[in-house]
């Protein structure tokens, strides 16, 4: 396609470019998988239309929990303390139930330290998107086994792990979160398509992303390596996403794809490569993501989604306007109101 | 156990007293889950009704049913609502306490006792009544398994007529306390008539003690601090509450969620709020600093053992810079320590509580009215000086009932602190969010959803510069704790102020803070009238400390500091806090066996220490 003309730079719905949604420069090691995932939030948000200042970022403590400074700076960001981005966000999203809530969180932050904020966030279904840059070590403190390590995956210094490794998704999926998937951060076109279907949902998102740590755990012997996981990696279907904002193909076959419609009008369409997976089953879904583990595989895609379950802010039947901003004519009752009070406590 | 201190009897034995009328003390000892709340809360509404200044304090055990509870009702027509040491007249339906109960006594008080007990054996310097409740009972209540509730009924009549309380009165608060519930209020009120009528019929009074009508409680309410609090955070227009179920601090929001459904649910039927049951307290506090970061009046009530697991988040909160209220219902630590018992235990600990280099402004409440009134100052302060604000409450204010006069609505508009909006943003062109603009160490923020490509900010844990970017230069780092510092100096001047009564040339100060306050107003009667010792006062409303109360040390050759902890809490924070040289003229008053504290304690405490 050859033209003369000063090419434009492209924009999105909203007139911006994918410049607008950029961050500070990564402070990761070269080839850290969670860069990978920064990049993949960037797409998506930028090709979703979101505006950055809609967004807030959260994160803990960790190198994961660091990258939120990596990508979109015009947004709002809250590095937390350690397992506890969970509480943070939640009191975040009630105080402004308006914004997109995006949670980035690493292994040892969710599954160790921070496993009891991690479940009750999951019960409560609080509309946000939580994703596990997860790749079973603590960088920052120099490669300790985490607790999403497999049973057998081994450390550069030789040291076997023994305890059974913690599943988040079949976990996420049994509390009550209504999209749970897990990907690779090296799995470009899947992560990108199932982070902007996870944009679409109002509900909990739960993303296991295995995103390999090049530094401590990328060694033969170890489960979350680059190489172990693309030989081991089996997605259970091509996924498509057709935005709200563009005209929806109709043409599809339904012995072989799943269409599902997301909150905000998106599609999101899933062309099963193993037949008779149906993921808005929730006993089959844990039971396929148990299986997994047995035959050693890494099970990628949308395992679970549940569009009809309500989350929290339709919960505790909550105004629409955001709770921060509300004025003193409606936070603060009247006189009259004192004085029946007091007329019955006399 | 006997919840008075210790026995004097046989001194004055015999002695015949003059009728005392409207000073005295009665002590119902029942079993936890026996329904005796109710009765007691009749008994103490009914001598309020009469105009009397009364005050009710429940001593119970940290239990559902079945071990020992006291509740005291103290009558004073001097209006002393503190604690009274000594017990003047007994209510004793719990077996398994009543002989100790009855020993402990000081000689010339009275008994009322369940005939079977056989009290009277015990001793004959005091005035026993003995009733025989489930005869009584049995006439009133055919269904028996009602019977043990209105039982506690009966002696409200029986104290009533021996009182000379009005029955009137009785109904009133009786049909009160039952509300819409008809008929259990017609069983009760038959029970209350019994027992009035078996007192007139078969009692003779032998003891000095009665309930004249005065008119000192005209137009006042009955309410607890929790309840207080809850009205004031409401008042103050409270948006997000966060909360982990804790004695003594449930009641607080548990009361805030009845009030705001009833008065904060917009015309659509949606709430202006959002009240949360956390999974613990970490999370609890975790939610009030994302809500406050994002902008809502955010808090949480909580007692030691969640002020112990908040304490990484309140560092983060103090480093951060972000608002939300916190209610610290102290109770007996260290910790599970005692759960239904008071205390002024946190005090040393939330000051600096966290990690680092950290200081935390504390309001100080003694009153329901200042529960109410503080629930603003709070809100107001945290979000003007950006930084966790506590509360120090305790399980005497927050849980028993206190009379008081009506509060006052709030006339002060919300004090919502520095924040810029979109416009500023476009007219400033940026903002950095540490950064000292006016010279009083709080910065400017914006919160998360503001529409401009330059309103956000990172909120980091971790060092930062004026910008809020990632920093780890030793100026950057030092800059920024030294603001923090000048911003707690800027907290010294915006905190409540404290309230002192004072008289040129006396050499002798007293402060305290919180519930002491009650036992103080007595104590300075007590060291006049007792002792011909006149002191000055000064009431500590927050911390931290205001000029005034420095000065307040520096006027007194003696000053001494009411505690009501072991290591005299409040007072190592003063000695923190003033002149070197001034340090030497502190003395220490402490409190610290679960019970509140008392007038006569400190009383006897001071003069010892005086006459050294």
């Amino acid at each position: 396609m050859a033209t003369t003309a000063t090419p434009q730079p492209k924009s999105n719905r909203i007139g911006l470019t994918v410049l607008d949604y950029r961050g500070g420069k990564t402070t990761l090691c070269a080839g850290c998988g969670h860069n990978a995932i920064s990049e993949r939030i960037i797409d998506a948000f930028y090709e979703m239309g979101v505006a950055p200042e809609r967004v807030v970022k959260m994160s803990g403590i960790g190198c994961s929990s660091k990258s939120p400074a990596y990508f979109m700076g015009r947004s709002h960001s809250f590095n937390s303390v350690h397992g506890r981005m969970p509480s943070v966000t939640t009191g975040a999203v009630l105080a402004n139930s308006k914004v997109v809530a995006l949670g980035v969180s690493g292994d040892g932050d969710t599954a160790s330290i921070g496993i009891g904020q991690f479940m009750h966030l999951m019960r409560r279904n609080l509309p946000m998107i939580y994703i596990i840059e997860d790749n079973g070590v603590y960088g920052l403190t120099k490669g300790q086994f985490s607790a999403t390590a497999d049973l057998g995956s081994k450390l550069k210094t030789g040291v076997i792990n023994d305890l059974p490794p913690i599943d988040t998704c079949a976990l996420a999926i049994m509390l009550g979160a209504t999209f749970v998937g897990r990907s690779f951060s090296g799995d470009k076109r899947q992560l990108h398509t199932m982070l902007k279907a996870a944009i679409a949902h109002r509900g909990t998102v739960m993303l296991d992303v295995i995103s390999p740590c090049t530094t401590f755990n990328d060694h033969e012997g170890s489960t979350k390596s680059y190489k172990f996981v693309k030989d081991h990696e089996e997605p259970l279907h091509d996924l498509n996403f057709v935005p709200h904002f563009n005209e929806i193909d109709v043409d599809y076959d339904p012995g072989t794809s799943l269409n599902v419609t997301m909150h905000d009008g998106s599609s999101l369409r899933l062309h099963k490569l193993e037949k008779d997976y149906d993921p808005t089953n929730k006993t089959e879904a844990v039971k396929r993501v148990m299986e997994s583990h047995e035959a050693e595989e890494v099970l990628t895609g949308v395992l679970y989604l549940n569009t009809t379950a309500p989350n929290f802010i339709d919960m505790i039947n909550m105004t629409d306007q955001p709770l921060a901003t509300l004025p003193e004519s409606v936070t603060r009752p009247s006189r009259e109101v004192l004085d029946e009070c007091m007329e019955a406590l006399r | 156990m006997a919840t008075t201190e210790f026995a004097v009897h046989g001194a004055d034995q015999g002695a015949v007293r003059g009728p005392v009328v409207n000073d005295f003390s009665i002590q119902v000892a029942t079993v936890n889950g026996s329904g005796s709340q109710s009765a007691n809360t009749v008994l103490l509404r009914t001598i309020f009704q009469m105009g009397v200044p009364v005050s009710g304090k429940n001593m119970f055990p940290s239990n559902i049913a079945g071990l020992p509870t006291w509740y005291t009702i103290r009558a004073s027509k001097k209006g002393y609502i503190a604690r009274k040491k000594e017990i003047d007249f007994l209510v004793a339906m719990n077996p398994e306490t009543a002989r100790e109960d009855t020993m402990s006594l000081a000689s010339g008080a009275a008994v009322l006792y369940d005939e079977p007990l056989k009290l009277n054996e015990l001793r004959s310097d005091v005035t026993f009544y003995a009733v025989p409740y489930d005869k009584i009972c049995a006439a009133v209540c055919s269904e028996s398994k009602l019977r043990k509730l209105v039982k506690n009924m009966i002696y409200v009549g029986v104290m009533a007529q021996l009182l000379k309380l009005d029955m009137a009165e009785v109904e009133k608060a009786l049909r009160k306390q039952f509300a819409k519930k008809v008929k259990t209020a017609d069983l009760n009120w038959n029970a209350a008539k019994a027992g009035y009528d078996y007192a007139a019929s078969s009692l003779t009074k032998a003891d000095p003690f009665t309930v004249e009508r005065m008119d000192k409680t005209t137009g006042m309410i009955i309410i607890d601090g929790n309840a207080a609090a809850a009205l004031g955070c409401m008042f103050a227009g409270v948006t997000v509450v966060t909360w982990y179920p804790i004695t003594p601090s449930s009641s607080l929001v548990e009361t805030l969620i009845d009030y705001m459904k009833e008065y904060r649910v917009g015309a659509d039927g949606k709430s202006t709020f959002a009240i949360v049951q956390a999974e613990d307290e970490l999370a609890a506090i975790g939610m009030v600093l994302g809500a406050g970061w994002a902008g809502a009046r955010s808090m949480t009530a909580t007692a030691g053992p969640g002020i112990s697991l908040m304490a990484e988040f309140a560092g983060l909160g103090y480093y951060v810079e972000i608002p939300g209220v916190i209610w610290d219902i102290q109770r007996v630590g260290p910790s599970t320590g005692l759960p239904t018992r008071t205390a002024q235990g946190d005090i040393e600990f939330v000051a600096k509580l966290s990690h680092g280099d950290t200081h935390h402004p504390m309001l100080l409440p003694c009153s329901v009215a200042e529960c109410f009134s503080m629930a603003s100052d709070a809100f107001d302060l945290t979000e003007q000086l950006q930084t966790p604000v506590f509360v120090m409450s305790d399980l005497d204010l927050g849980m028993n009932n206190w009379m008081s006069e009506p509060f006052q609505y709030p006339e002060k508009p919300q004090n919502r602190g520095k924040v810029l909006t979109a416009e500023d943003l476009e007219r400033a062109g940026g903002f950095a969010r540490y950064k000292d603009v006016d010279g009083d160490g709080v910065g400017y923020r914006t919160l998360p959803g503001t529409d401009h490509p330059q309103a956000a900010w990172f909120a980091r844990g971790s060092g930062h510069n004026e910008k809020s970017q990632y920093s780890e230069r030793p100026d950057d780092y030092a800059n920024n704790m030294d603001r923090l510092a000048h911003k707690f100096e800027t907290a010294r001047t915006l905190v409540p102020k404290p309230e002192m009564v004072r008289n040129d040339g006396n050499e002798v100060g007293i402060i305290a803070y919180g519930t002491s306050h009650h036992a103080v107003v007595e104590t300075l009667d007590q060291l006049q009238n007792e002792y011909g010792v006149k002191t000055d006062y000064l009431r500590l409303r927050a911390y931290p400390f205001t000029t005034e109360t420095h000065d307040f040390v520096a006027a007194h050759k003696r000053t001494y500091m009411i505690d009501q902890n072991r290591d005299a809490q409040m007072l190592q924070l003063l000695k923190l806090d003033i002149a070197i040289e001034e340090i030497s003229k502190l003395r220490s008053v402490r409190h610290y066996n679960g019970l509140p504290i008392d007038a006569r304690s400190i009383t006897d405490n001071i003069i010892v220490q005086e006459s050294k």
